[in-house]
């Protein structure tokens, strides 16, 4: 069924998937609840540029990034000077670029659910004595709980099938980079039609599962 | 509002400089929908204020409230569970529960039908008799106004157009206060007697007495009465066998105003302290030759017994 090769890609993609959500979770929420209650004019740019992974060709994220880490890069020239080397064609080059990648599956969800919640249960906390972190822990994201569900499952999901973005500033390196989409594409390059048809049934698989656990778990809400 | 100034119990709220945001300010606030948390239960959202309050009711107390409001078979229940009325009487002590020095209560029968309306009355006068703060009730309906206020400011358009005690602004029918069919006067007086054959009440207060329906309410209890403007008659001599009207009083006519219509006018009577307005045709004030300073016979047509 699945060879050492095979395994390894399947945990490394699982790996990245999560450390990309967790990572997302942390950027996304305060950045979507901004969005969600704002009313400054820096709104629609700041949702643009949210949204611009969903258009963009993963080559064109996976290039700029490619620059932007690379020797010559801001980025590229500040992890170096913090000593911790290069990130293209590493693991944790593969997590910055996911999280670009994702970006908005995972903020729009919970802009929408924040938005939902609405100004009234957070002007009640406060009449009840609730600080506004206090408010936002104890009520708006208990209200938004839903979001945070999709959120989830949306930002782990779109990292496990992302393609582009991995080849461009991650490359195929067993162990780091190889995750399974590239796996997949390795072995039909080798012909391995067999070992092709496991990892790829196995995505649709995987893939149906989640979105199913998505519509019947979280009914009546809006996809982003 | 610019130099705006507001200060509760000794403590500045809101002053030039000073503005203290809404978490900081010991108030209780009830509006138009219950707004109860629908992740917690009625007493997650109780004890939601209370644990956040430093001068949260003791558990005593709060048992109190909880039996006042008739709360205490719910505590356990999700909010969604609830009925209107149920939500707003968990809303009111889930407010009270922080131990405010101030109630806020925003239209808070407003978003309920007149059934809701009715359960929840008699808890809000519970409220007011036993609460040692004050209430701020902002109402758009003249019955509960009648019903709970002692203090009346009446604002149109943000302006304050009347404000006094009451019965006072209820009566004075010189500040145009649009109640239109509602315009009436209230009267507080004590139950003095109780006949069980006409299921009558008589309530006295100083300046006389009326016949009321009898709503149970036991002899010696204070009660507020209102009358509506548009019950009340006026004659010149006391014609009490030739009419069905039970309740009459000698009163003194003490200003005459314009009214809803050109054709009606608005007359304050007044008897020791007492006042009743009275709504007449215009047709009828001058055949009376009504004027301030003359005695006459108020017949109250109705009266309306409101807790």
């Amino acid at each position: 069924m699945f060879d050492a090769a095979d395994l390894q890609a399947i945990w490394l993609t699982v790996r990245l998937a999560g450390l990309t959500t967790l990572v997302l979770l942390v950027v996304g929420t305060p950045i979507a609840w901004w969005l969600a209650r704002t009313g400054s004019r820096w709104k629609g740019p700041v949702g643009a540029v949210v949204a611009l992974p969903i258009v963009l060709p993963p080559t064109v994220l996976g290039f700029y990034l490619l620059l932007l880490m690379g020797p010559h890069g801001p980025v590229g020239q500040f992890t170096q000077w913090i000593g911790i080397g290069l990130l293209p064609f590493t693991f944790w080059g593969l997590v910055v670029g996911s999280v670009c990648y994702s970006f908005p599956f995972v903020v729009q969800p919970l802009q929408n659910a924040f938005e939902a919640v609405g100004d009234r249960p957070l002007e009640v906390a406060a009449t009840l004595g609730a600080r506004p972190l206090d408010a936002f822990f104890s009520v708006a994201v208990p209200l938004a709980k839903p979001g945070f569900l999709t959120a989830t499952v949306l930002g782990f999901a779109h990292t496990v099938g992302e393609f582009g973005v991995v080849l461009m500033i991650g490359g195929n390196i067993p162990g780091q980079t190889r995750v399974v989409s590239v796996q997949i594409y390795d072995h039909v390059e080798a012909l391995e039609y067999a070992q092709a048809h496991w990892l790829s049934a196995g995505m649709v698989v995987f893939s149906f599962l989640v979105l199913l656990a998505l519509y019947t778990l979280n009914p009546g809400r809006k996809r982003p | 509002m610019a130099g705006g100034r507001l200060v509760v119990d000794g403590h500045v709220w809101q002053h030039d400089s000073v503005f203290l945001p809404a978490h900081q300010r010991p108030l209780g606030y009830v509006f138009q929908e219950a707004s109860l948390f629908p992740h917690l239960s009625v007493r997650g959202n109780i004890d939601y204020g209370r644990r956040r309050s430093g001068h949260a009711l003791d558990d005593g107390a709060l048992n109190r409230i909880v039996d006042l409001l008739g709360i205490g078979t719910l505590l356990s229940r999700r909010p969604a569970g609830l009925s209107g009325g149920e939500r707003q009487r968990v809303a009111l002590a889930r407010a009270l529960a922080v131990g405010p020095r101030l109630l806020l209560m925003d239209e808070p029968l407003a978003a309920l039908d007149l059934q809701r309306k009715r359960e929840i009355l008699p808890y809000l006068e519970r409220l007011r008799a036993e609460l040692k703060i004050p209430i701020f009730y902002v109402s758009h309906a003249p019955d509960e106004v009648a019903r709970l206020a002692d203090h009346l400011v009446v604002l149109e358009a943000g302006r304050v157009q009347a404000q006094g005690p009451l019965k006072q602004v209820l009566a004075d029918v010189a500040t145009p206060i649009r109640l239109g069919e509602d315009a009436g006067s209230v009267i507080e007086g004590t139950v003095a007697e109780r006949d069980a054959h006409w299921q009558l009440a008589r309530v006295e207060f100083p300046g006389g007495g009326f016949w009321v329906r009898d709503e149970g309410h036991e002899i010696g209890r204070r009660v507020r009465l209102r009358v509506l403007a548009r019950d009340v008659s006026i004659a010149l001599q006391e014609e009490c066998r030739a009419t069905s009207v039970l309740n009459h009083l000698s009163v003194r006519v003490e200003a005459i105003a314009g009214d809803l219509h050109p054709a009606l006018t608005l007359v304050r009577l007044a008897a020791e302290g007492q006042s009743l307005v009275a709504r007449v045709t215009r047709r009828s004030a001058e055949a009376l030759a009504l004027e301030p300073g003359k005695q006459v016979w108020a017949q109250i047509k109705a009266v309306a017994v409101i807790g």
